[in-house]
């Protein structure tokens, strides 16, 4: 397990490299999701909003 | 077939085909990366010139592959989008700058993680770092232009035509860097060519490239739904289908 | 052909008349230039060997100074508006608005290219090979910068948005035009550069205008 993590003394860059990819994949999902989130939910309530006002 | 691609091409239709082609999307390509990055971490045998450092080709060269590929995607969708004007192809096209950019960023940081212990430098003006470096500079400028042009429709057939230019310039732009870097670097950087690969190394490589390009267009569908919700929010399918939310 | 006469004539006659148009950018060139030495330190050897890249990165940014002008005032004056409604064909009458840009911001540059050789310490025949290298890199410059000009027409201040779209297009241009120089230099033969830098500019007097020419349209829409 150790000399696995170890990289055979390549640890930084290696474990870097897939560190960033992961954070790189990571944002590219959660923030597009949450826009998504965001708008769906805002036109919920601006629905919401106006059938309150009509009934 | 023509049929089924014009039915998709309408946003109502792609939204609800976008939705329930996403989760086997994400799986897919969640699982076809975590096997590469078993089978490349692991699996694989040290390399014998490079040690283990090698096992950083395993996100370089895939992402690699995607930034470009990404492109052509964005050029390809931005010519439909020009002559036949499908609205489809204008989200596909914008909503894939980002994740193309960000394919072209992992290469660059990665590459430069990469060259630190094969070069002793964290930046070289090797041929293919400069022209993914020139890469990431037109994806700049394509999010620029887009974000400069407040009208969606004519942001997309403005960006459409600079990414159509792009795509004509990037094989120029490629074959002037070699030549260029041949002449002022010599064999220097040779080292880095793909070492004759092996078939425990190719596997990974192969797993993670498919990997990537599932993962992006599953990222892609998402940022296409966000887009065309916000785009469509006045018609009529996108209030019948918040109607049935609510 | 009397169409594209005309505004090759109004062009250079509006130039003539506001010089400064003209002069600015040349004077720019002449001070960049001159920054070099004073920056690097005048060593002759260091001069000789990075003379022909400071030129043409110079040349590159005046050219994209100018560019922004290329349709702005047509642009403001509305006569952008009439050229989509005139029985003439659009890519055409582009392809003769980059010429009269030609003429007015990079000829004079070539003319000058000389004296800032001399400035720079080149000898008598690497100036006549950097005058080579602009004299068919330059239309390549402007035509390719004609695309982004048209895209970004309608922007206020799209100076630093067109360099950004523009600059990264420039560099095959710069890359033939410094490795010929440098073969020059060497002397060797720089002929193939030469028939490089003549392909781009076929292949962007072919392709630009009609490029420059939807671009304008959509701009305009």
């Amino acid at each position: 397990m150790d000399s696995f993590l170890h990289m055979g003394g390549y640890a930084f860059y290696v474990w870097t490299s897939y560190a960033l990819a992961l954070v790189v994949l990571s944002l590219n999902w959660i923030l597009p999701r949450r826009a998504l989130h965001k708008r769906w939910h805002a036109l919920l309530r601006r629905e919401q909003s106006s059938t309150g006002k009509a009934a | 077939m023509f049929n089924l691609l014009h039915r998709l091409s309408s946003p109502p239709s792609f939204f609800a085909f976008a939705g329930r082609a996403l989760p086997w999307l994400l799986g897919g390509a969640l699982l076809l990366i975590a096997a590469g990055c078993y089978q490349g971490l692991v699996v694989a045998p040290a390399d014998y010139q490079q040690g283990d450092s090698y096992r950083i080709m395993f996100v370089h060269v895939p992402s690699a592959w995607m930034s470009l590929f990404i492109y052509m995607v964005m050029a390809a969708a931005g010519a439909i989008a020009l002559v036949w004007r499908i609205k489809l192809a204008e989200v596909i096209a914008s909503a894939s700058a980002p994740i193309g950019a960000s394919f072209t960023f992992l290469t660059l940081v990665t590459g430069a993680l990469w060259g630190k212990p094969m070069w002793g430098a964290w930046w070289v003006w090797d041929a293919r770092l400069t022209s993914e470096l020139i890469l990431l500079f037109l994806y700049l400028g394509y999010m620029g232009l887009e974000s400069a042009i407040p009208d969606k429709r004519s942001a997309a057939r403005a960006t459409a035509i600079l990414a159509l230019v792009g795509s004509v310039n990037i094989p120029i732009i490629h074959f002037s860097v070699e030549w260029w870097n041949t002449l002022h670097q010599g064999a220097t950087v040779t080292k880095l060519g793909a070492p004759s690969i092996h078939p425990s190394m190719l596997l990974p490589l192969l797993l993670m490239a498919v990997g990537f390009k599932l993962f992006y267009f599953a990222n892609l569908l998402v940022r296409a739904r966000c887009q065309m919700l916000e785009r469509e929010q006045r018609s009529h399918w996108v209030s019948t289908l918040i109607k049935e939310a609510a | 052909m009397l169409i594209a006469n005309a505004i090759v004539t109004r062009d250079l006659t509006l130039a003539l008349r506001r010089r400064s148009r003209v002069l600015q950018p040349l004077i720019f060139t002449l001070i960049c230039v001159s920054l070099f030495p004073l920056a690097l330190g005048a060593e002759v050897n260091l001069m000789k060997r990075i003379a022909p890249g400071v030129f043409w990165v110079i040349a590159l940014l005046s050219t994209q100074l100018t560019l922004e002008n290329l349709f702005q005032s047509d642009y403001e004056d509305g006569s952008l508006e009439q050229w989509l409604l005139a029985p003439y064909s659009l890519p055409l009458l582009i392809a003769t608005k980059v010429l009269a840009h030609w003429l007015i911001s990079a000829l004079p540059l070539i003319l000058m290219a000389p004296l800032i050789g001399v400035l720079l310490g080149m000898s008598a025949p690497i100036i006549y090979a950097l005058m080579l290298t602009l004299l068919l890199g330059t239309p390549v410059l402007s035509l390719v910068g004609a695309i982004g000009a048209a895209l970004t027409v309608t922007q206020r201040r799209g100076g630093v948005l067109l360099s950004l779209l523009v600059l990264p297009l420039y560099i095959p241009v710069l890359i033939f035009a410094t490795t010929a120089l440098e073969q020059a230099a060497a002397g060797l033969s720089y002929a193939p550069h030469l028939y490089l830098l003549g392909a781009l500019a076929t292949l962007a007097l072919t392709l630009a205008p009609f490029a420059a020419a939807a671009a304008l349209r959509i701009a305009l829409e």
